[in-house]
């Protein structure tokens, strides 16, 4: 708020100094542009600082560590926060990894104020060993020997001697690692696994149809025995572990919610930190690890029982139970229901890997077994890109809430991120919901199922010799390179014809929100006479199809699925096919189709010609997840509502104030209740010196035709405008009937008036014009006399057109007429003859002497001296906002007595003059010569020069008026 | 002097209507308030809505805005045909997202009008309404009759919020009716794919253009604080928009953080909020908030600077 604050006062200041000055100087555009530039200049200050902001201070200290056997060297690095001691976190790295790729992650952490751990596992980057999968006697106990070892450190903060307050933290293989840490340490007090494995050798060998039944949580899946090999992915985390490519981690951020559009557009590394090397970088196949990819082993750094079991599977399709079993030792689920720690499950929507059933399943362990389990779902996953900051930041949460105490309880419920099917440029389209629970885990909390009916005959599919060509559904590893687009990622799914039976929903006609494994039973039976004694390997898979028939394989996700036997004789086997659990909004009009193919690339699928028929099993519907979000009722907020009503508040009581102000404004002199205008003292001077009007004073009496007269620039108009109380006098006082004038007086309203020109909407008629404005006075329209004036007009027909069309003598007769509608006790009009032709100006003068006669008050200005001789009965003369002269029209153009004689020989005249009788105050000016001539008769006069000899060019009354006003307007042109 | 042959011949003064106006003038005496008013004038009385209001609407500007705003969703949805007729390649798009349904469409015009047409819209009334009349003169006339300067500002201030609630009223209003004739009378899908029913999605209309209504009073507020500081109406709208500018480029400055709250239009689409099954008031009530504020601030600085002007137009 600092440097906004600042700059608003600043500029307020700014704008009060400009407003003292009047609008001579274009006040607004200065405003405008100081406040641009204020305002330009804090926003780069903010920008330029808060790049400049550094993260805290981490520091960080890297040492070789024994692991759990002996000769295993584990490579770490430790991150110290700015105030230890603080409770420690351990970040595990993913498969292919190193320490070096959690460093973002660690730091972050670190920054949150916890001593962190980031240690490369064996057999990864610099550390020593072999991997052995997470082996409880291997990595899960190196692991431990890292938790001894944290407690030791002075930084670290103890529960008890030797037990450290420590949480773990990984992602995939890491976070794999933390369940197990935690389901075999005690002393982890709260863990946070993300996009990681239940059970291995169901996410590389999954079998999801099973003739029981499966649990009631949203995305649990069957989990049944002999599953078909996921041989992309096994592939490639085998080729991680051999030291290949890097795909077996997520490296980009995955779609938020309330993301900023440019985030979500380009989510490679977006919010992450810079430093970060993408996972499995350059150090994977780092030199220094003993038995890399050099030493031309198959096996790599993995040790020999796990590269036997690979290539068992890999070479065959088919795990063996030892193999099974090997690989289930080494998963959570060999200790998840020991896990007693807090557990922050996150699992990815976007994950062919390890998809949302293995978190499910994990977190039905822990629950079962009376731990506290809170499960996440979000966009990313091995596809979709690893956690956004603001979900790492709801990590650091339950650290801060579990290790320390701080913030506030996270809760054990379950939300979930959903992708909008429907994109807008720019738009977040991303939205969390949220429950209290995760369905299922609890009695009586199982989850919804909402049963959509789908249709479609019993069909025949083949799988062909050699299982190829196969389906596509996804690009197991390439899913982040792709981008988090679901889009594009759903959109590469093929099926081959002949290959696959389809099951088709109606067009819904609500949207379905699909939140986790929706199943279905199936019929499989073989053709009789071409028997399957292998049973049949099966992909279902679930599209959302579009109106024009576009298709989209949400998630990517396939779940395949194996039927141990099939009868020879063609009698079907009823299966229960749990489909791929994903986040999906199917909308209106869209429909869901089921489909079951025989091949997918990314499987081992047999090799040998099979047939098979498939079919729904009567009434064919998918049970699909839903789960509500809690509406979190909240009412309005209500400190903005309270800011609100004080806000509202403060303008009802400046209301209340000014109306108190303006109630006090009224001063009435009775006394002068009869006399039209009484100025006195007038002032009106402007900021810079300049005086438009300078202590005037004069008056006005009933019946009058007053003429205010001066050259352009004398402050007529701007007397005229302080009498309409446009203008703010700066001093002096002017009373109308008695009343004192200020805007708005209601005195006003005995005055009518034409000031500098006309004022009328252009684009109505002259009569809508009058009409209206008479019908903004308020006052009864018969008052108006709107015929009358009119006429006083004598537009004619042209009363009817649009004012625009006038010339401006038309738009001077309506601007005067309309200051005589409601035929005003005084009228004020400024240069009424001005582009007035002779007639019309004549006309005019008679208007005006006419209205006075019948008992109104009229005050003229001109600059003209013959148009106020004229016109008036009454003349003041203002030159420089002064008074010059004022009184009777007579008295002040003609006085009787004065006589000015204009001759060729002005001294000689002169002294004629004095020397005739009774003649004063003689007076040469150029040829003329001004006399009193005291009763002298004028011809008396002229012939007493022409006898002297003088030629007499002209004789007349002296003008004392005109020859001050020409004086005057003369020094104008002047200057 | 463009009609002085017509002045000539047309424009004259029968000599009989002055005798009238005489014999009128005589016979009729004004009768006087204590207040010093003529008896029949009264302040409040001054300026009526009815009045104001057919004196803007029968401009050609306030007509041409309402007519582009009834005609905004024809030509949008004209777009949409024209444009759509591709090769599906925007499926899932931005298309699809308008055209899902008539509410659908209604929630993307509201889109594509919020954060500029609108708040223009809204400048335009109250920027041009005292600003105008200065310009055509009209505004001394005006105070002179008299029209108390409070009441002359807020009877243009109400009658310009009344035209501006109009234009946010009539435009989704049309906009609904192109969309549920073209597009149907189906659930409203927001971008996150959350679905609200029809009834649900009007209920979520009403509360928009509420919401959007009290939003703009932060326009209101600015445009009315320029209109009374200069005489140039396109001027005071433009100043207004202007800001507006401004405040939308600092917005898109993530690196401002927290600060970009206290821009009055960081919250111009919080409505968007309402599209959801779970609606969250935190940001309408914030922006309300921050709208009012504006609002009354600039309001009250505009009701200060015109009570002491001087009118010099």
């Amino acid at each position: 708020m600092g440097p906004i604050g600042r700059a608003l006062s600043y500029s307020q200041e700014r704008s009060h100094t400009v407003s003292d000055v009047p609008r001579i100087s274009r006040p607004l555009q200065r405003w405008l542009l100081v406040g641009l530039a204020v305002a330009v200049a804090a926003a780069g200050g903010v920008v330029w600082l808060s790049s400049g902001d550094d993260p805290a201070e981490v520091r960080t200290r890297e040492q070789t560590l024994d692991g759990a056997a002996p000769g295993i060297r584990l490579d770490t690095t430790l991150y110290l926060p700015e105030e230890t001691p603080a409770p420690a976190i351990i970040v595990a790295h993913g498969f292919g990894g190193s320490k070096a790729s959690v460093d973002g992650d660690a730091r972050e952490l670190a920054g949150r104020g916890f001593v962190v751990l980031a240690y490369s596992a064996r057999g990864f980057g610099a550390s020593s060993g072999q991997i052995a999968l997470n082996s409880l006697d291997a990595e899960v106990a190196d692991a431990s020997e890292l938790v001894s070892w944290l407690a030791e450190r002075p930084e670290v903060v103890t529960d008890d001697e030797d037990d450290p307050k420590v949480g773990v933290t990984g992602g995939s293989y890491g976070g794999a690692l933390s369940l197990l840490l935690a389901g075999t340490d005690d002393r982890v007090d709260a863990l946070v696994p993300t996009i990681t494995y239940n059970d291995l050798s169901q996410a590389l060998l999954p079998n999801s149809a099973t003739t029981g039944a499966t649990a009631s949580t949203p995305a649990a899946n069957a989990y049944a025995p002999e599953g078909v090999f996921k041989r992309s992915w096994a592939g490639i985390f085998f080729a991680a572990g051999v030291g290949g490519a890097g795909l077996a981690d997520p490296s980009t951020d995955a779609v938020e919610a309330g993301s900023e559009d440019d985030d979500a557009d380009a989510p490679t590394n977006a919010g992450g930190t810079p430093t970060e090397p993408p996972a499995g970088g350059p150090d994977t196949g780092g030199g220094a690890a003993p038995g890399g990819t050099a030493s031309g082993d198959p096996c790599g750094r993995f040790r020999q029982d796990f590269c036997a079991a690979y290539n068992e599977v890999a070479t065959t399709g088919r795990a063996s139970e030892a193999t099974v079993q090997l690989l289930r030792s080494v998963s959570p689920v060999s200790v998840a229901d020991r896990i007693t720690a807090p557990t922050m499950l996150v699992q990815g929507e976007q994950d062919t890997l390890f998809g949302l059933d293995q978190s499910d399943a994990t977190a039905r362990q822990i629950a079962e077994a009376g731990g506290k389990v809170k499960v996440v779902w979000y966009t990313g996953g091995h596809d979709g890109g690893r956690p956004g900051p603001e979900l790492r930041g709801a990590m650091a949460d339950w650290f801060d809430f579990h290790l320390r105490g701080r913030g506030e309880d996270p809760g054990t419920g379950f939300q979930y991120d959903v992708q909008g099917a429907l994109r807008v440029q720019g738009a977040p389209s991303v939205r969390t919901v949220a429950t209290d629970t995760y369905p299922g885990l609890e009695n009586g909390t199982d989850t919804e199922r909402r049963q959509v009916r789908v249709y479609g005959p019993e069909q025949t599919i083949i799988n062909p010799p050699g299982g190829n060509p196969a389906s596509v559904s996804s690009l197991p590893g390439l899913g982040s390179i792709i981008g988090s687009s679901s889009r594009l990622a759903g959109r590469v799914a093929i099926d081959l014809p002949g290959q696959a039976a389809r099951f088709s929903s109606r067009p819904l006609t609500n949207q379905l929100l699909i939140a986790g494994a929706a199943t279905v039973r199936l019929r499989v039976s073989s053709l009789p006479g071409v028997p399957a004694p292998d049973g049949a390997v099966l992909f279902a898979k679930l599209y959302d199809v579009g109106q024009d028939g576009s298709r989209l394989l949400p998630g990517s996700a396939v779940s395949p699925l194996r039927v141990p036997t099939l009868p020879a004789d063609g009698s079907p086997v009823e299966v229960t096919v749990t489909l791929p659990a994903i986040v999906r909004p199917i909308e209106t009009d869209r429909r869901v189709e089921l489909v079951v193919s025989t091949t997918d690339q990314a499987y081992a699928t047999p090799t040998e010609a099979a047939a098979y028929r498939v079919s729904l099993v009567e009434d064919g519907a998918l049970a699909v997840p839903v789960v509500a979000g809690t509406r979190s009722g909240g009412g309005l907020p209500s400190g903005p509502l309270v800011g609100i009503a004080i806000v509202l508040g403060v303008c009802v009581l400046a209301a209340i104030w000014g109306a108190l102000r303006r109630r006090r404004a009224d001063d009435h002199d009775p006394a002068l209740d009869d006399v039209p205008l009484v100025i006195e003292n007038l002032s009106k001077s402007y900021p810079g010196g300049v005086k438009a009007v300078d202590d005037l004073s004069f008056r006005v009496e009933p019946g009058q035709v007053l003429g205010l007269l001066g050259p352009n620039g004398a402050g007529k108009t701007t007397t005229l405008r302080m009498l309409m109380g446009l203008i703010t006098p700066t001093g002096g006082s002017m009373r109308v009937f008695g009343h004192r004038v200020h805007s708005g007086a209601p005195v006003l309203s005995r005055i009518g008036s034409f000031v500098e020109g006309a004022g009328f909407l252009p684009h109505l008629s002259g009569r809508a014009n009058l009409e209206l404005y008479w019908a903004a006075t308020g006052r009864p329209a018969d008052r108006a006399h709107f015929t009358e004036a009119l006429e006083i007009a004598g537009l004619g027909g042209a009363v009817d057109r649009r004012v625009k069309t006038y010339s401006q003598g038309m738009r001077q007769r309506l601007a005067i007429a309309q200051a005589m509608l409601g035929l005003p006790d005084l009228l004020v009009l400024d240069e009424p003859t001005n582009g007035l032709d002779p007639p019309q100006i004549h006309q005019m003068r008679e208007v005006l002497r006419r209205y006075a006669a019948a008992g109104r008050t009229v005050l003229v200005s001109s600059h003209l001296l013959a148009e106020v001789e004229q016109t008036c009965d009454h003349v003041v003369v203002m030159h420089q906002g002064r008074l010059v002269a004022s009184g009777p029209v007579e008295a002040i153009v003609g006085g009787a007595s004065e006589a000015t004689f204009r001759v060729d020989r002005p001294t000689d005249a002169a002294e004629v003059l004095r020397d005739a009788e009774g003649v004063e105050g003689v007076v040469v000016e150029g040829p003329l010569v001004h006399a009193d001539l005291n009763g002298m008769p004028r011809a008396e006069a002229l012939a007493t020069l022409v006898r002297a000899g003088v030629a007499v060019e002209q004789a007349g009354p002296r003008r004392r008026l005109e020859d001050a006003f020409l004086q005057l307007v003369g020094e104008e042109s002047r200057s | 002097m463009s009609g002085s042959d017509d002045g000539v011949s047309t424009v004259h003064t029968d000599p009989a209507a002055l005798d009238q106006l005489t014999e009128v003038a005589a016979h009729e005496h004004s009768e006087v308030a204590p207040d010093g008013s003529v008896v029949g004038y009264k302040a409040r009385r001054t300026l009526g809505l009815r009045v104001e209001l057919t004196r803007q609407l029968r401009r050609r500007r306030v007509q041409f805005v309402f007519g582009f705003l009834l005609l905004l969703p024809w030509i949008l949805w004209v777009a949409f045909e024209f444009g759509s007729d591709g090769d599906g390649q925007r499926s899932g798009g931005f298309v699809d997202l308008a055209t899902a349904s008539g509410s659908n469409f209604v929630v993307f015009v509201l889109f594509a009008v919020t954060s500029f047409a609108l708040p223009m819209v809204v400048a335009l009334f109250f920027g041009d309404t005292i600003a105008s009349e200065a310009s055509w003169s009209s505004l001394k006339y005006l105070l002179a009759m008299p029209i108390p300067r409070h009441r002359l500002m807020r009877q243009k201030a109400v009658a310009s919020a009344l035209l501006s609630l109009l234009a946010i009223i009539l435009l989704p209003a049309m906009a609904l009716l192109v969309g549920v004739i073209f597009y149907g009378a189906g659930e409203a899908v927001s971008p996150t794919g959350d679905a609200i029913s029809f009834d649900q999605a009007m209920l979520a209309l009403l509360f928009t253009v509420i919401y959007l209504a009290i939003h703009l009073i932060w326009v209101a507020g600015v445009a009315l604080f320029l209109t009374v500081s200069t005489d140039a109406p396109l001027g005071a709208v433009g100043g207004t928009v202007l800001v507006m500018i401004l405040s939308q480029i600092l917005d898109q400055i993530t690196a401002l953080e927290g600060l970009r709250n206290y821009l009055p239009t960081h919250y111009a689409i919080a409505w968007s909020d309402l599209i959801s099954t779970d609606i969250d008031w935190s940001n309408m009530a914030a922006g309300a908030f921050s709208a009012v504020m504006y609002g009354a601030v600039f309001g009250l600085l505009a009701a200060r600077r015109f009570r002491t002007k001087d009118i010099t137009s």
